[in-house]
């Protein structure tokens, strides 16, 4: 990563609100990022953490009536949540593109896969139709669909599951976008069409030196492809750094409790997976304090009034983490994580001494299930 | 394809067999009265009924006497003779039918370009005072009955009894080869009287089903290809919430081209609707017959082509 180039793209302190019958849901709140040209982003988190609400709002596409979006998203420069509809329009599809879920509900049923990929560019550059096929045919066959010609008139449902989101690749790169923004884009997927497609953005962003942030859950997928991962929960980031960082010291108890809940190659045969226990909170009616503290193994008192700060961790600059935990005791309880102990037995490093005990009636399993 | 439609086609006529016999018979089973008591006249002599009874074949059993009709209609194509007054019922039926196809087509254009276009404007600008509005009038059209429609619209629009009289009244029919034009203006009132729950049902049909696409994702991907709202709206939306929309304007013309009976009759149009009316009341079995017919075969057919035309709407849809 060199430091001295300009980000591509750059958040700012935004925050998304949707007005709903049932109250404010307060989807993205005040989150900062950056991404470089050539580089990739991994936002991780669970439904509902808002994480694709934030790059929704990036493309624009949650401009409403009744979504309130502040703070700013700068490309090149461009803050993205004041300019107008029409200019964020050109931009969209053409400067940053985007890929989705589920490919096969993200195609229109009704009209060839080419024809779809052709109307992107059409809308953004003014060459003939007949150019513009020619256009998307290359683009089928660089995102490695054999026999592009005859696969240029087929409908989506001709398609397996794996080439429609080859198809949809094609389609978001059909501008040659600075900015590609893959939201969950193997969930869909058979898990070795996942790992073809992870390949396929990987390696389509070396040779077009696009920026690319890639929306999943799933730590995996990140681990693949990302340089640096946000850890989002209930619409806040809670931890920042490099992926290696993340990885192999992760700072934040929800971080912990990702990695835990996914089985790894090199963790004993034997160990158990972890759950984080209790849901997602609700994004109308916030917790307290910490968000995480419902669901958190340790849980103290104060947790439930401190808001924590987004701060980087002590001697790292280039870490951040939102926790009231001390930092030495984070670095303890992870040790005694990766060493196969339970949250349970390792809750004991964050009780208070003896002679505060009595304040606290938080017993050792308050944090689980909601 | 083509070996699809040969077999609707086979079905179309077992299905038309059928729907013959049963009418054939419930003219039978039901109390209906005598066709030729009817025909006697006033204070009949009972050997002249006797004598029309064996003129018009009711003096054998019904199913000899439907097997004559059956054996003369696919021989012939002969729908048989009217009993009230012995006029050939195909010829009649052909008579009759430019008013009822005038009557439909002209409807389905207004009904269709109504009820496609409110809806949109409806889903597009939801919640408006618009759509309000136009949704609220939709509910009475659907909820007015069409011949209290179509006496309210004569009541206050036709030339001869209306309070403000800009429109032929009832019974001035004229068929388009006479003067388009009189046929035109004397057709604009049952037009509009028998598109208004039409055009209502399909812009509430259009309006549910446009919002419902709005937030499909493959709207989402329209979006974030850059494209514009109008091309959205209308090259990815409503190309999917049309379809439903197909599949009902197809039954409802067939349904109307068999007879739109109370509009018919309410403005006196000589269709096959009114043709319909008429020889039920006079219970005029071959009349009866070929009005049925000929609505079974509307409705069977517009069936079939509302079956092809979705597999050209729909690429997913394919028949073999």
């Amino acid at each position: 990563m060199s430091t001295d180039q300009a980000p591509l793209l750059q958040v700012e302190d935004l925050k998304v609100e949707f007005k709903t019958d049932d109250g404010i849901v307060h989807a993205v709140d005040g989150i900062s990022y950056s991404v470089k040209a050539g580089t990739t982003l991994g936002i991780v988190g669970e439904s509902g953490s808002g994480k694709s609400v934030t790059s929704l709002t990036t493309m624009g596409l949650t401009r409403s009536r009744s979504t309130s979006v502040s703070g700013k998203i700068l490309f090149e420069g461009k803050d993205l949540t004041t300019i107008s509809a029409d200019e964020i329009r050109h931009i969209r599809g053409n400067e940053i593109a985007m890929i989705f879920q589920d490919p096969l509900s993200s195609l229109h049923p009704f009209y060839k896969v080419g024809a779809q990929i052709s109307e992107g560019i059409l809308a953004h550059r003014s060459v003939s139709k007949a150019a513009a096929r020619d256009r998307t045919i290359d683009l089928l066959e660089m995102v490695g669909i054999p026999d592009p010609h005859r696969r240029v008139d087929q409908y989506p449902h001709e398609f397996s599951g794996g080439m429609r989101q080859r198809a949809m690749i094609a389609m978001a790169l059909a501008n040659e976008p600075k900015l590609l923004i893959a939201d969950e884009p193997t969930t869909a997927l058979d898990v070795t069409v996942q790992a073809q497609i992870l390949a396929l953005i990987d390696d389509l962003q070396k040779r077009l030196g696009m920026a690319v942030i890639v929306i999943t859950h799933d730590l995996g997928v990140v681990a693949q492809i990302a340089d640096e991962i946000a850890v989002m929960y209930a619409g806040r980031i809670v931890e920042h750094t490099d992926t290696r960082r993340l990885f192999s010291a992760p700072q934040h108890p929800y971080t912990w409790g990702l990695l835990k809940s996914i089985p790894r190659l090199d963790s004993p045969r034997d160990e158990e997976l972890v759950p984080i226990q209790g849901r997602p909170p609700s994004l109308v009616n916030r917790p307290s304090g910490c968000f995480f503290h419902p669901r958190c193994p340790y849980l103290l008192e104060d947790h439930k009034r401190i808001d924590p700060k987004l701060e980087p961790v002590p001697g790292d600059v280039d870490h951040q983490v939102a926790c009231l935990l001390p930092d030495a005791t984070r670095r303890e309880i992870w040790q005694g994580l990766r060493a196969g102990k339970t949250p349970e037995e390792l809750r004991a490093l964050v009780e208070p001494p003896a002679a505060t005990v009595a304040a606290t009636t938080v017993p050792p399993d308050q944090g689980g299930g909601v | 394809m083509a070996k699809y439609i040969i077999r609707r086609l086979l079905w179309v006529i077992v299905l038309l067999f059928l729907v013959s016999l049963i009418t054939f018979v419930i003219f039978y089973l039901l109390p209906s009265a005598d066709p030729a008591t009817l025909r006697a006249g006033r204070q009949p002599n009972p050997a002249v009924v006797a004598q029309i009874r064996h003129n018009l074949g009711l003096d054998k059993p019904w199913y000899t006497q439907y097997f004559n009709y059956m054996k003369a209609l696919v021989l012939h194509f002969n729908f048989g003779y009217s009993y009230t007054n012995n006029v050939n019922v195909r010829t009649l039926i052909f008579d009759r039918l430019p008013a009822t196809i005038s009557l439909t087509v002209g409807a389905a254009i207004l009904f269709l370009v109504l009820g496609i276009g409110v809806g949109t404007i409806s889903a597009v600008r939801r919640r408006s005072k618009f759509d309000r509005a136009a949704m609220g009038t939709a509910l009475v059209a659907i909820s007015a009955p069409v011949y209290w429609l179509g006496l309210l619209a004569l009541f206050v629009f036709a030339k001869d009894i209306g309070k403000v009289p800009i429109f032929p009244g009832a019974s001035s029919y004229v068929p388009i080869s006479q003067s388009p034009t009189k046929w035109f203006t004397s057709l604009l009132l049952p037009w509009i009287v028998l598109a208004a729950s039409f055009a209502a049902i399909y812009a509430r049909l259009l309006r549910a089903n446009l919002i419902e696409v709005m937030s499909e994702d493959y709207i989402r991907t329209a979006r974030a290809k850059g494209l514009s709202e109008r091309r959205v709206i209308y090259h990815h939306g409503i190309r999917s919430a049309i379809t439903p929309i197909v599949t009902a304007a197809g039954l409802d013309i067939g349904v109307l081209l068999g007879g739109a009976i109370l509009t018919e009759t309410v403005f006196n149009i000589p269709g096959i609707g009114r043709l319909a009316y008429d020889s039920i009341l006079a219970g005029d079995l071959p009349m009866i017959q070929g009005t049925v017919l000929l609505g079974a075969f509307f409705i069977v057919i517009m069936n079939l082509v509302v079956d092809v035309a979705y597999a050209f709407i729909d690429p997913r849809v394919r028949y073999s």
